[in-house]
């Protein structure tokens, strides 16, 4: 259809607004109250359009369009009421422009400026309320505020954090957090959604006070650098230091976060700017590291590792790679370890979280990674979450979830020991033992057999090994199931009818699932529970492992793993490493033929069989288990060489530090935990003395002979984009703006959401039989309580980016342990008490949280700060498979300190 | 209206409980939602008022925003997050009353009470509010104690209508 605006002609569709016409067509109309996510509300009239043949003004913004409607934006009439509403606007409040964080970026200001009004006409009682300054992040001046209410939509229907609503009525409505608490008391997550929707100065980040004006910073697009998510996210810089974050809001539904972001993209970056980054190469002399220069250090890091080398040969090296660094810095770590040394002990911290996941998918479904993506969830008719505490550790992702079930209808089960943000809004929330999950998802998968819920036609087709895996169902009978996991028989059967009744199920898990002794099982009886019932290769289904670090799927693609090469080509295959040889110059001969150690057998084998490490961008002397038995270990190598931006734990133990430049300070890509392949382009200018990790590695790799190691993001991506069929098809150029899901095969693909549709990756699913195995310490008389270790909302991995955030290290400045009432009535103890935890292999103290979220028995540590540091007391004991550390459950005691 | 009982507190969120389950809710989130005022009013039934736990009670059962609860609770008039007297004295200020002198009943009940429009007195067996038109204009000037109606009010009748609730 059409319709006429000012006298000419536009094409229309049914179910747009005037408003969505006049804006696709650069048409002014201004709104405040309408923004393009929070939708139509047609509160504040600024938006009014005569539209002839309708008596009276019309809000554009809430107006549909009709054939041949007549609509005029810029009569007396409609510039009156303009006028009119900014005028009331401006006398109701205290708009002063001249110090408002908002001036420049303003809505109300525009408007009065477009109309021309210099003060209002109007004389009216204003409020006179003071800012609330309560929240770590963000300032709330009500005196600012216009009531357009798009906090409160965002808040309630985008973010879902259900924090802001409107409170009382008539002169006296203000927007309340809670039931009118300061915003620093309740229940705010402090994302900022509120702060980027809001036209005018009432909600502004705290920590941008003062610093710079919208007009006097450049906006540039990057990819957050925490949780798998991927979110894109603009940053403002002025002379090269970085102020605050906004997420991309233009054409925001095809990107993954659509426009949101948590509280650590936007109050996570300021350690971009702290004087602390590493800016100079340091060698250990005489056991303490002092600075050198880059020949130095670089000659240094070379000629040791050429020693190790010769000395034990090339297995006596291994190389840590960095879920927290691009594609190229993986692929180039990956060509360092194989081709430069000759060994495959290359791996990353992805064995710590999801290896578990990548063998017990690859092995079932012949792919290691999410099937779906994040966009289903609202597809989905079921969503069953287990061990994923997805509002805190995939925020974004957790929003998403919640919207799904709140305004699409969409049925959540959560199996968790914690009673998590999702098990509040759960249909279903079951609370299984730890280290049950074996047993509970094979019972579940018993009861839809016996009850002929599972989808046998789909079996038959698709999948292999029925006979087995269903003689192996016999031994987890409801009773069974009952004893073991502690869901009753009931509730077992209420997961079960839900799950495989209710329609298309998606099966979202993460790190509840994967670290255990028994964590390969675990993904297993995952991938047996969705293939029963039909729910791989459909749109809304799947098994989606969610990924914990920007770039952790893509360091996996990379094959920064001590099996694969890219794209997960065997090492073990002669013909692969042929390929790989010859495209990179060396003899295949060189090349180490068998699977090379993970990260936590290197760490075990520091000393015997390895002598030499080359960390990149990783801390293990934080984020591995049994940290007191990693610090023996890392002190009997020969050589540990450290890449990073911070003198993080294991750099302090380094014998060469190498300055590295961060996330936005670098060009390159990451593979979020959809598969979605992303650019980043570097935003800032790295500070002097560091270099690029990928012009460090090229560094090193010249000084043993590699003359020709590629040396840019460019050519490593070609070499990415040749080398990996699944990455065949991107160009950077195609890469932006929205990325692209592998497998991509040719340049002509458009990507590929959906794993396994009509035929698996493997070919035929496989079934596995499984056996309920215990963990391998479970909670006992000396130690009675069980421990349980995981992350925060607002802190990230071993703590030391976040920490060195003002608003997060604010919010969470230490450690606690979440004990249950009854377990801290039995010690006498109260929130925020001093309390000994300890473990067969360490104590910390730290600080109670007494909370339901844990059940009786369970204690449950964050392992983000070093002064408590969770992994002292973690236990080390490896899934045979996949050598994940069950961070899940370990025995403890908990006792109140002095 | 709110009778404060000697109930203890336990019990009371145990009726409120008890009357939330029975309304058989679903878990659309606007079902619930729609339940929320008739909740509201049989929780100030029982508690007398709708303090901070209350509210955080009622939005965790209801699964609402507490928001959301606490912007019901603060646009009716009728619901109050403040504590109230034994008993309610409210005086109507609907046009009829207003012109019939309302005005005067009400500073009157503040004389006697010693208290102010929207406060309890100190032995909390009173508290004075006003109302918006009770639909018995004829009746004008109107006060209300506890759902009992007087009428034709008088500034004097004041102390005897205080009397028969001391």
């Amino acid at each position: 259809m059409k319709i006429n605006i000012d006298g000419t002609d536009y094409d229309a569709q049914p179910g747009q607004t005037v408003l969505d016409v006049a804006r696709a067509n650069g048409i002014y109309i201004p709104t405040l109250c309408y923004h393009a996510r929070t939708g139509r509300a047609g509160r504040c009239r600024a938006c009014v359009v005569e539209a002839e043949g309708i008596r009276g003004l019309k809000a554009a913004c809430v107006l549909e369009v009709q054939h041949a409607m007549v609509i005029r934006t810029d009569t007396p009439a409609v510039m009156n009421t303009r006028r009119t509403v900014v005028e009331l606007l401006l006398a109701g409040g205290k708009h002063n422009c001249l110090a408002c964080e908002s001036n420049g970026d303003c809505e109300l200001q525009d408007m009065a400026y477009k109309l021309g009004i210099e003060k209002p006409k109007f004389l009216m009682e204003t409020t006179d309320l003071q800012p609330d300054l309560s929240a770590e992040g963000i300032v709330r001046d009500l005196d600012k505020c216009i009531l357009c209410g798009r906090c409160v939509a965002s808040c309630n229907n985008n973010v879902m954090h259900e924090v802001l609503d409107f409170g009382w009525r008539g002169d006296d409505v203000r927007i309340v957090c809670d039931n009118n608490k300061p915003m620093g008391d309740s229940s705010c997550v402090q994302c900022g959604e509120c702060v980027q929707v809001c036209p005018v100065g009432a909600l502004t980040f705290k920590t941008s006070k003062g610093k710079a004006r919208n007009w006097e910073v450049e906006k540039k697009r990057v990819i957050c650098p925490y949780c798998g998510v991927g979110c894109v996210m603009e940053i403002a810089v002025r002379d090269n230091e970085y102020l605050w974050a906004t997420a991309v809001e233009e054409n925001c539904d095809n990107l993954p976060n659509k426009g949101m972001l948590c509280v650590k993209g936007r109050f996570g970056l300021d350690y971009l700017n702290r004087p602390d980054r590493l800016t100079t190469p340091m060698i250990r002399k005489n056991g303490k590291l002092e600075e050198a220069t880059w020949d130095e250090a670089l000659e240094f890091a070379a000629a040791r590792l050429q020693q190790v080398k010769q000395e034990h040969g090339p297995g006596a090296v291994g190389c840590f790679s960095s879920a927290k660094t691009t594609n190229e810095e993986n692929f180039a770590m990956m060509r360092f370890a194989r081709a430069v040394i000759g060994t495959n002990n290359v791996d990353h911290c992805a064995r710590l979280c999801h290896s578990s996941t990548v063998a017990g998918l690859a092995t079932t479904l012949g792919s290691g990674a999410m099937t779906n993506s994040m966009q289903e969830a609202q597809k989905s008719d079921v969503i069953l979450v287990t061990g994923s505490n997805t509002t805190w550790c995939h925020p974004v992702f957790g929003g998403m979830i919640k919207h799904a079930v709140k305004q699409h209808g969409v049925r959540l089960i959560v199996v968790d020991p914690r009673k998590t943000d999702l098990a509040k809004i759960a249909h279903l929330h079951l609370r299984q033992r730890n280290g049950s999950d074996v047993a509970w998802l094979m019972g579940v998968q018993r009861i839809i057999i016996n009850e002929g819920w599972h989808n046998q036609a789909y079996i038959d087709e698709r999948c292999e090994g029925w006979g087995e895996y269903r003689a192996s169902l016999e031994f987890f009978t409801p009773e069974k199931v009952e004893e073991l996991s502690g869901i009753s028989k009931d509730d077992l059967h209420s997961i079960a009818k839900l799950y495989a009744t209710g329609g298309v199920g998606a099966l979202y898990f993460s790190m509840g699932i994967t670290q255990h002794t028994h964590g390969t099982d675990n993904v297993k009886a995952c991938a047996n529970l969705a293939m029963i019932t039909g729910n791989l290769g459909v749109e809304g289904g799947g098994v989606n492992p969610l990924r914990g670090q920007s770039n952790v799927q893509g360091a996996c693609d990379m094959g920064a793993l001590p099996n694969v090469f890219s794209g997960y080509q065997k090492v073990t295959d002669e013909t692969i490493r042929n390929k790989f040889a010859e495209h990179w110059g060396i003899d295949a001969d060189q090349m180490h033929t068998e699977i090379g150690h993970t990260v936590t057998t290197m760490i075990e084998a520091c000393g015997d069989d390895i002598k030499a490490l080359y960390v990149m961008g990783e801390n293990p002397m934080m984020s591995d288990a049994n940290l007191n038995h990693v610090e023996k270990q890392l002190k009997k190598l020969d050589l540990l060489i450290v890449q990073d931006i911070f003198l993080t734990e294991t750099a302090q133990m380094a014998d060469v530090v190498l300055p590295a430049a961060a996330f936005a300070e670098k060009t390159g890509t990451y593979t979020n935990t959809e598969r979605r392949v992303q650019v980043g382009r570097a935003a800032l200018t790295p500070p002097k003395g560091t270099r690029q990790d990928y012009e460090i590695i090229a560094d090193i790799a010249a000084r043993l002979g590699h003359e020709t190691f590629p040396r840019t993001p460019a050519a490593l991506f070609d070499e990415i984009k040749r080398l990996t069929p699944s990455y065949h098809g991107m160009t950077y150029e195609r890469l932006e703006p929205n990325g692209l899901r592998w497998p991509c095969p040719t340049e002509d693909h458009p990507g590929t959401p959906i794993l396994h549709v009509d035929k698996f990756v493997r070919g035929k699913g496989l079934l596995t039989p499984l056996q309920y195995k215990p963990s391998a310490e479970e909670p006992d008389s000396e130690y009675p309580m069980c421990l349980s270790t995981g992350r925060m909302l607002e802190h990230f991995h071993s703590g030391s980016m976040t920490r060195r955030c003002t608003v997060l290290d604010g919010i969470a400045p230490r450690g606690e342990v979440e004990v249950n009432p009854a377990d801290a009535e039995r010690i006498d103890v109260r929130t925020g008490d001093k309390v000994r935890v300890e473990t067969r292999r360490g104590t910390i103290d730290t600080h109670a949280t007494v909370t339901d979220t844990v059940s009786q028995g369970l204690l449950y540590i964050p392992f983000h700060f070093v002064e408590a540091a969770a992994n002292r007391l973690t236990n080390d004991a490896l899934d045979p498979v996949s050598k994940i550390p069950e961070y899940k459950i370990c025995a403890a005691r908990i006792s109140k300190a002095e | 209206m709110n009778p404060q009982t000697a109930e203890p507190e336990t019990a009371q969120f145990a009726r409120l409980a008890e009357f939330i389950d029975g309304l058989g809710l679903g878990h659309e989130p606007d079902e619930r939602q729609a339940a929320l005022i008739e909740v509201l009013h049989e929780a100030q039934e029982i508690f007398g008022y709708l303090p901070e736990d209350v509210q955080e009670f009622v939005a965790e059962k209801l699964r609402l925003p507490l928001g959301r609860v606490f912007g019901v609770i603060s646009f009716y008039h009728y619901f109050t997050a403040e504590p109230r007297g034994k008993h309610q004295i409210n005086c109507c200020l609907g046009t009829a009353c207003f012109v019939r002198g309302a005005e005067k009943i009400i500073e009157q009940f503040e004389d006697t009470l010693g208290i102010k429009m929207g406060e309890v007195t100190p032995d909390k067996n009173f508290s004075l509010g006003t109302l918006r038109c009770v639909g018995a204009c004829s009746l004008a000037p109107v006060v209300i104690v506890d759902g009992k109606t007087y009428g034709r009010v008088t500034p004097e009748q004041a102390a005897e209508i205080i009397a028969e609730y001391n």
